[in-house]
């Protein structure tokens, strides 16, 4: 079951936001049954392959793209990520309603953005020195990693999710919604409609949605941060979300931003 | 199936938070090893570091040390940062300790999920893959062939080099370590090496579908054979509550370094007794509680080889003594 509302999204593929970009979700509907939501990964890593596992388990289409060729990842699919296919980037984004960043950040850039254009875009992605090397850019606190990702990709929608939990905890935390002991996952975006469209997700994916503020302050789900690494109830996401600020790490970042 | 200990060295720290020296830790490093082979252990491995809490930098040192004191058990690095060293060194350094040894010594090469060494030896983090790929490729073929001719992007070529000395018998192992990256799996069966699961983190079972990765890609590559290590970290004591309270405040310590360099949540007690409980994903426990983990997941992933790590951030010497102890005598019988 597609967790996309269709009705919304499908009637008006156009409409602009106010700061010009695309503002609803391209679905591709098909006529007489609900549209079965294509989900795009780019990166087949730990990260990229659990999230593929994950949208598979909840009937999505699944398309996986690397850096390379397809059949360059073909096993690894079949293996890690069974139901998923994989693909070039530009055809998974092409045929994605959602497209999914799980690459390293540094990387990004190596990635053809334009058909990204227009695109909901999570940004599951971190700055993480060891893999993307020292980058002064992606370490300053005046600006979230993510809103360099949207400065990036000016003309998608780029909502941040699925950064903050270990992909060891992602994989074997997903519950249905009302167990006890669900673990929660925070979203953050400028747009309230993608906020709502990736929560939707995360709750079909089998976690509770935090909806955790604005781009700017997705800083609060970031490495140093206390939401970073946990893998707890919403209730206790909510709380570190919250009072990021009274916290070195939110000091810092006001600080630096005033 | 053989069983064996990784360690990095880790410093111990008094009740007052003094180091111990890293002359004390490696001689205990040393009476670790003999018991290991006394009790019956297949391998003992140590980690390369480059940092104050640790103290081996240089395993092949250490390992030539243990080399003296024993006759059977394996020696191997767990791992060799193989990005920041020279294949050609690297290999005639192994090749001595495998004469020293009469054939047991092992590189179990890994890119290192620790990268102080790079700014050391001067290796820019930027190229981390390609300088893998490259110079594992380049330590394979040192053991294939000799003399060797050989060019590549990042060291000086080989024309017709003879690497000496050669190892003790025909071969020297080398084995790929990794921590879980999809494409190392792919890569140590396409190239039909042995590899080393590094499980710091996660369920063992998390692995089985990287196991099968490994496996496949070796047969898709006409590999007939594959050698898997599976591994975990915890304490084995004569209780399971003692092994858990033990092990702790060394987990934590180790999980707060982590959150200083990489900015992690660091988890509290009520996680970890989440994570020990039944030794689900950190193998703390009685004796009894890790033959019943490790059932089943050997029995998922049928690894050659099982390897625990119980020092981490120092865990007392006769805590680690004791652990190795029950490991040989009480849960390796299970598994013979």
């Amino acid at each position: 079951m597609s967790v996309i509302d269709h009705n919304r999204s499908v009637a008006d593929p156009g409409r602009r936001s106010p700061e010009g970009r695309v503002d609803a979700l391209p679905v591709s509907a098909s006529e007489g049954g609900p549209a079965r939501t294509t989900i795009a990964i780019i990166g087949a890593g730990k990260l990229g392959t659990v999230l593929a596992r994950l949208a598979v388990h909840a009937g999505h289409r699944v398309l996986v793209a690397a850096s390379g060729a397809p059949d360059s990842i073909r096993l690894i699919l079949d293996v890690l990520a069974p139901g998923s296919e994989p693909a070039w980037v530009v055809d998974a984004v092409q045929q994605a309603d959602v497209v999914i960043l799980a690459l390293p950040l540094s990387k990004l850039i190596d990635v053809p953005l334009d058909p990204l254009n227009g695109k909901l875009v999570i940004d599951a992605m971190n700055y993480w020195w060891e893999v993307d090397g020292e980058r002064p850019d992606l370490e300053d606190l005046r600006t979230s990693t993510s809103e360099q990702v949207q400065v990036q990709l000016p003309r998608s929608i780029v909502v941040k999710a699925f950064n903050h939990v270990g992909y060891h905890d992602l994989d074997e935390g997903a519950r249905p919604a009302g167990v006890a002991g669900r673990r929660a996952i925070a979203v953050a975006g400028d747009d309230s409609r993608a906020v709502a469209t990736v929560a939707a997700l995360v709750d079909a994916w089998g976690f509770d949605p935090v909806v955790a503020g604005s781009l700017r302050e997705s800083i609060r789900l970031e490495p140093h941060a206390e939401a970073f690494g946990a893998n707890v109830s919403a209730e206790e996401l909510r709380t570190f979300v919250e009072r990021f600020p009274t916290t070195a790490r939110g000091s810092a970042a006001i600080a630096a931003r005033s | 199936m053989q069983f064996g200990i990784l360690s990095f060295g880790d410093r111990s720290r008094s009740a007052l938070g003094t180091p111990q020296s890293v002359s004390e830790q490696l001689h205990q490093q040393l009476e670790r090893i003999r018991l290991a082979e006394q009790v019956g252990l297949g391998f003992y491995g140590l980690g390369e570091h480059h940092l104050e809490e640790y103290a081996v930098s240089s395993p092949g040192t250490v390992l030539a040390a243990a080399a003296a004191v024993t006759e059977r058990i394996t020696l191997t690095s767990s791992v060799t940062v193989l990005s920041t060293e020279d294949p050609v060194r690297l290999y005639q350094q192994f090749a001595t300790l495998d004469q020293l040894s009469r054939g047991r010594a092992e590189i179990i090469a890994g890119r290192g999920s620790f990268t102080e060494s790079f700014p050391l030896f001067g290796a820019d983090l930027a190229d981390y893959d390609e300088l893998y790929a490259e110079k594992l490729e380049l330590l394979l073929q040192i053991d294939r062939q000799n003399p060797i001719t050989w060019s590549g992007r990042h060291r000086a070529p080989l024309r017709n080099a003879g690497i000496w000395p050669r190892p003790y018998g025909k071969h020297l192992k080398v084995s790929l370590g990794t921590g879980g990256n999809t494409n190392s799996s792919l890569r140590a069966g396409t190239l039909g090496v042995p590899i080393v699961y590094a499980i710091i983190g996660g369920e063992p079972e998390r692995f089985a579908p990287l196991v099968e990765l490994y496996r496949r890609a070796g047969g898709a590559a006409g590999h007939d054979s594959s050698d898997v290590t599976m591994s975990g970290i915890g304490l084995i004591a004569d209780s399971s509550q003692q092994a858990k309270d033990t092990f702790y405040p060394h987990w934590r310590a180790t999980m707060e370094a982590g959150s200083r360099s990489r900015g992690w949540h660091v988890p509290g007690r009520a996680e970890y007794d989440a994570y020990t409980k039944h030794a689900r994903t950190i193998l703390a426990g009685s004796p009894s509680e890790i033959v019943d983990r490790l059932g089943p997941v050997v029995e998922l992933t049928r690894p050659d080889r099982y390897a625990l790590q119980m020092d981490w951030s120092g865990v007392p010497h006769l805590a680690v003594m004791r652990a190795i102890e029950l490991l040989g005598t009480a849960v390796l019988p299970h598994f013979a």
